[in-house]
């Protein structure tokens, strides 16, 4: 096989009048047909990455190739080999989804015959051609996510980018949109995806970066990454009751735990005061969490509280990331 | 520059896109005949008609408003045309981004919009033609001023085309409003098309303002080629200034054009 899909060497960006750089020295591969995932928070230079590999920003040093062409000498040639799937709707509101779709196309010099029949055949695939002749103005988040990957597939890319491609969708359209992206992996189309969701990384991604101030800290599968916390484990407990420090600190000292979390509230809720809200934590183990479920509810029970759920997890994506930067992600 | 072939795929993207606005004009062609004719439509009626009849203008008043009307209605237009979408496509649609992908220099996307909004105004200061005919009764018209007036026209839509490029490049959403008051009735009022400039020797300070509005050298260009027995500036001063105005408006709308393109 030719070149990597995509090769990112020492890449360096500055934006003007910025005191630090947005991506810093970053370098990385991918393989033709991967799923490759660009973990990190807002502000990690996950974005930046990728306005690089698709012609929008300029970057301060370093290379940057998609099929062995280098994007800053030839970004039209770049244009041919890439589409975009950005966050938010960028679609054309003045025409319907089927002509963006076809204009979108006819842009990448796709002959006019095979547009309209390229452009009914991913409208059916994603569920959009009963609103084929729709404006995109008042479609959903979801819908319009729907219509942008069907749009970016016109021009049969070498490499899809998708920008946090569901972040703000509802869990159906989450799911709906997870299909159609496995469905373009097992159809060989080389996908990278930056995102925020630890879930969604691990979900699609054979290989997962994880990113954070414009740095690469770790680059593996998802297994591999998070077998890297090998033999430790998380107990998350939920009481009957509110409870205090005492309680965690005697949580804290059982035998196996390295630290004790408090989960927050759910998002949306009013901030109750921990007072106010049933004691729940995340424990951080050493050790299988099976065995510490008995202990931990005894250490409760002399607190007079009760357990009312438990959840046993291996490490996830979120653990690899806290272990490497110390803070939660969101 | 010419003598570099452009690809036949970066040509077939950049009609495209053209094409697609073109599509986009044609099934709003109405709202897009509204917009452009109303304005000139009436600044005709009440200056060239309703004042004329009332005996408040002089006869042969309205023969010299003609040429100035196409005039402004050529700017106006151009820059109406590029400047109030690229705002909106750089600062919040975003649509502009498909057509920054699609595989073709940067550049050409702003040339696409400079070609449209040139032939956008062409049409529209076509079609004045015979509603000037309509509400004047007849039109001052003369076929051995016809170069003048292509060329005049052509350099109008360019320097409105020019102004709309700086103007959707360098204008933040949020002061899109702005643009109405600040820039396109001052624009609209010192650009000579009411009024011929050597008649404003009286008003000197308002002179000097209006030499200043590139505007002022598109109405006096199309007076010399309709209406020569009007004072007007030498053609060729109108021709000079323009080219210099429109070159120095696309250069800069150019680099706005980039800096907003490409980070």
């Amino acid at each position: 096989m030719a070149a990597d899909a995509v090769e990112v060497v020492e890449l360096v960006k500055r934006y003007p009048r910025s005191a630090v750089n947005a991506v810093d020295g970053v370098s990385f591969d991918v393989s033709h047909g991967e799923v490759f995932g660009l973990l990190g928070p807002n502000g990690a230079g996950k974005t930046t990455t990728v306005g690089v590999l698709t012609t929008r920003v300029r970057p301060t040093a370093g290379a940057a190739r998609i099929g062995g062409v280098d994007v800053v000498r030839d970004p039209v040639e770049t244009r041919r080999q890439v589409a975009v799937v950005p966050q938010r709707s960028n679609l054309d509101r003045s025409i319907s989804i089927r002509d963006n779709l076809v204009f979108h196309a006819a842009y990448h010099g796709v002959p006019a015959h095979e547009r309209e029949a390229r452009a009914d055949e991913l409208l059916e695939q994603f569920g959009l051609l009963d609103r084929a002749r729709e404006r995109p103005d008042f479609f959903s988040g979801g819908q319009s996510q729907r219509v942008m990957i069907a749009r970016a597939l016109m021009h049969a890319p070498q490499v899809l980018f998708l920008d946090e491609p569901t972040t703000g969708l509802d869990p159906a359209a989450r799911l709906f949109v997870w299909d159609r992206l496995r469905g373009l992996r097992d159809r060989g189309v080389t996908l990278v995806l930056t995102t925020h969701d630890m879930d969604e990384a691990a979900a699609l991604s054979d290989r997962v970066g994880i990113m954070d101030h414009g740095r690469l800290l770790a680059l593996d599968t998802p297994q591999a990454l998070m077998r890297s916390l090998e033999g430790e484990g998380t107990l998350e407990l939920r009481a009957d009751g509110p409870a205090d420090g005492p309680v965690v600190d005697a949580l804290a000292a059982l035998a196996g735990v390295d630290r004790v979390e408090r989960v927050q509230a759910q998002a949306g809720d009013d901030a109750p005061s921990p007072g106010a809200t049933p004691l729940q934590v995340r424990l951080y183990l050493s050790g299988d969490p099976a065995v510490l479920v008995a202990p931990a509810a005894v250490a409760l029970a002399e607190h007079g509280l009760s357990l009312v759920d438990v959840k046993l997890g291996a490490p996830t994506l979120e653990d690899v990331f806290i272990n490497l930067t110390g803070r939660a992600l969101r | 520059m010419t003598a570099i072939a452009i690809p036949a795929s970066q040509r077939r993207a950049f009609f495209a896109v053209l094409y697609r606005d073109l599509y986009v004009t044609w099934r709003e062609l109405p709202a897009f005949l509204a917009q452009v004719i109303l304005q000139p439509l009436f600044l005709l009626f009440v200056f060239g008609k309703v004042l004329g009849s009332l005996g408040y203008t002089r006869h042969g008043y309205a023969d010299l408003l003609f040429p100035g009307l196409l005039a402004l209605t050529a700017v106006i237009t151009a820059m109406q045309t590029l400047a109030f979408p690229l705002v909106a496509e750089f600062g919040w649609t975003r649509e502009i981004e498909d057509r920054l992908l699609a595989p073709m220099p940067t550049s050409f996307v702003a040339a696409e919009k400079i070609l449209f909004a040139v032939l956008r105004a062409l049409v529209a200061t076509l079609v004045m033609i015979p509603v000037g005919i309509l509400i004047l009764g007849s039109i001052p018209w003369r076929w051995s001023g016809t170069p003048l007036f292509v060329a005049g026209l052509l350099l109008g839509a360019l320097v409105g085309a020019g102004f709309g490029l700086v103007l959707g490049t360098s204008v933040q959403p949020q002061r899109i409003n702005l643009l109405f008051s600040l820039v396109f009735t001052p624009l609209l009022f010192t650009g000579c098309s009411q009024y011929p400039w050597p008649s404003l020797a009286r008003l000197r300070w308002f002179q000097v303002i209006t030499a200043a509005n590139p505007m002022t050298y598109v109405s006096e260009a199309l007076r010399g080629a309709l209406v020569p027995r009007v004072p007007h500036i030498a053609p060729w001063i109108c021709l000079v200034v323009l080219v210099f105005a429109v070159a120095g408006l696309i250069a800069v709308g150019l680099k706005g054009f980039y800096r907003r393109a490409i980070d």
